[in-house]
């Protein structure tokens, strides 16, 4: 298999914080991979780094063949990078339909604002959001809006897609509904990088694993590997509880 | 399409004012379409892409002092106006590439400064500008009546111009990434928008037509100076126009010139300039009370006969 992503030993301070601490690693062509890790470890400014938001202050990130560490945010967006925001604020003010046609208006797939709306209607179609096109995206429920992150990101065509907590506070339902629009998402080939706090769902979805513990990556590989692994229990449980218990719940 | 319906409805009737007006209404005619393009240029930064610009003084001015100094070079009249309007775009391009990466009060700021900078380097330079003295412009061979007619088509032909592009930029890609900007500009870089391309790009479309404006106004009045040109109401107005009427809008900025400029005539018509507190007051009153500008009040009252947008 062939590396889509490479992070070769990255880092990125605020102040004296290293958020991100020398963390490398490989996602491969159609692969879905989880990014997990207690609250505050670094994950969404690992996807800051990588769309160029927080330009990483040392390491180097490749993309298809490409040096990205220190591209402009949209040139990345470009070469088929796309995310969504874990905390969902963007283009509130936007129509739901407009909002997903600056997707596919500026990554060069549509030619103008109209092939844009035809193309955001399909994707709106995709996520289920196709009644409430001319809604203001800032009316949505949570569920939807996340949906419309979704929506967004795919009409940017990406070849990888981040997806920052998509499900967070999304109930059962829900988070069924968000699933198998992921999984349909994988298996048009889009590969996929999701950062999840609900371990059923992360292990559900995910083809491998990688762990993040105050900006260091500590684990990596199956999901099954990576539950067992001691260092994560310690990082999710603590220390003393690592110890006594071999298996990890939630 | 509702636009340029409106647009090719409003157009023909306003040139028909010269049959039934006389030279009083000509004149405050014609300084409503001059601040009218100011109003809707400005929009095209301020309102679209969200950057409050101060810089209209200095387009204003630059597009002036260019026509006036081509023109007193043996340029004719007409082909000095677009020379002006070309060397406000590439000021606007040049002055782009120094203040737009700032956000916000720190934008408002340093735009503010530029057309005092401006006015400095005119007051050093008097044998190119007249300095503090201030430049002369040809004279038209015209009577009072024709030069009156001639000025106020030009500047309708000017503003109709800018509401064209208004509509135009409506829906556009460019418009579209504007608008983008405004909202959220590192998640419009996120989805591929080169910000800074575009803001330039609104920025120059800013400066454009208020370069012409200032060239038109300085053959209209036949004399400028640096306090008349660069004067920081011709920055503040705009602004309050595009309040009054409608951020964001096509038709808001147009009718927020011919508000403000109304309520100049008849409220202010017995001090002798209007004063900065007294558009302070208007701002601060727009804002409470008419967040959405006088456009969206209309559309709320009447709502089947809402003009377009
Ligand atoms: N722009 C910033 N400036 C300063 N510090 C930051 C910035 N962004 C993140 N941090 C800090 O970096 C660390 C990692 O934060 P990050 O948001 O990447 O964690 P996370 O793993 O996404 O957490 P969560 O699970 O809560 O979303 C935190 O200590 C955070 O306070
Ligand atoms: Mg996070």
């Amino acid at each position: 298999m062939t590396a889509l992503l490479t992070l070769d030993g990255v880092s990125r301070r605020f102040g004296g914080l290293k958020a991100v601490d020398d963390v490398s690693f490989d996602v491969n062509e159609s692969e879905i991979v989880g990014l997990i890790g207690p609250n505050g470890s670094g994950k969404t400014t690992l996807i800051n780094l990588i769309t160029g938001v927080h330009p990483a202050t040392a390491g180097h990130v490749h993309f298809d063949g490409h040096d990205i560490t220190r591209q402009r945010p949209y040139r990345i967006a470009r070469l088929g990078l796309a995310r969504t925001f874990q905390i969902v604020q963007p283009f509130q003010r936007m129509t739901v339909v407009d909002k997903v046609a600056a997707g596919a208006l500026f990554c060069g797939h549509a030619s103008d604002v109209r092939e844009a709306r035809a193309i955001a209607r399909e994707h709106l179609e995709f996520t289920g959001l196709a009644d409430m096109a001319h809604r203001p995206a800032a009316t949505l429920t949570l569920a939807r809006r996340k949906r419309l992150e979704l929506a967004k990101s795919l009409a940017m065509r990406p070849r990888l897609l981040m997806l920052d907590e998509v499900n967070a506070g999304l109930n059962p339902t829900e988070i069924e509904e968000a699933l198998a629009i992921i999984r349909k998402i994988a298996e048009q080939g889009v590969t996929i990088i999701v950062i999840e706090h609900l371990m059923k769902v992360v292990l559900s979805i995910s083809h491998r694993l990688v762990v993040l513990h105050h900006g260091q990556l500590i684990a990596q590989g199956t999901p099954r590997e990576v539950v067992a692994d001691k260092r994560v229990i310690e990082a999710y449980l603590g220390a003393k509880y690592a110890a006594g218990n071999p298996g990890v719940s939630n | 399409m509702r636009s340029w319906l409106t647009l090719a409805v409003i157009a023909p009737l306003l040139a028909a004012l010269p049959l039934v007006g006389n030279n009083y209404a000509l004149r405050l005619a014609t300084t409503v379409f001059m601040y009218s393009v100011m109003a809707q240029s400005w929009n095209f930064i301020g309102g679209l892409a969200g950057y409050p610009s101060f810089a209209t003084a200095a387009f204003f001015g630059l597009g002036a002092y260019a026509s006036a100094i081509l023109q007193n070079h043996g340029v004719p009249m007409v082909p000095a106006w677009a020379c002006a309007g070309v060397a406000a775009l590439l000021f606007a391009a040049f002055l782009g590439g120094a203040i737009l990466h700032l956000r916000g009060h720190y934008f408002a700021i340093a735009s503010l400064i530029v057309a005092e900078m401006l006015r400095e380097i005119v007051n050093t330079l008097p044998d190119f500008t007249g300095g503090g003295k201030g430049m002369n412009l040809p004279l038209l061979k015209l009577s009072v009546t024709a030069q009156a007619q001639f000025f106020f088509y030009a500047m309708l032909a000017l503003a109709v111009l800018t509401v064209a592009t208004a509509i135009v930029l409506q829906r556009s890609k460019l418009g579209f990434g504007l608008r983008c900007i405004q909202q959220n500009e590192s998640a419009a870089d996120i989805i591929g928008i080169n910000s800074y391309a575009y803001k330039t790009a609104g920025f120059c479309l800013s400066a454009v037509f208020v370069g012409v404006a200032g060239a038109i106004y300085a053959s209209w009045v036949n004399y400028i100076d640096p306090p008349d040109v660069f004067d920081v109401l011709i920055s503040v107005k705009p602004m309050v126009m595009v309040l009054l009427g409608g951020l964001g809008t096509i038709f808001g900025p147009p009718l927020g010139a011919v508000v403000l400029l109304l309520l100049e005539e008849v409220v202010w018509r017995n001090f002798l300039t209007m004063h900065v507190a007294a558009l302070g007051v208007i701002i601060v009153v727009l804002v409470l009370f008419l967040p959405h500008g006088l456009l969206a009040l209309i559309r709320e009252r009447f709502p089947t006969k809402a003009m377009a947008n």
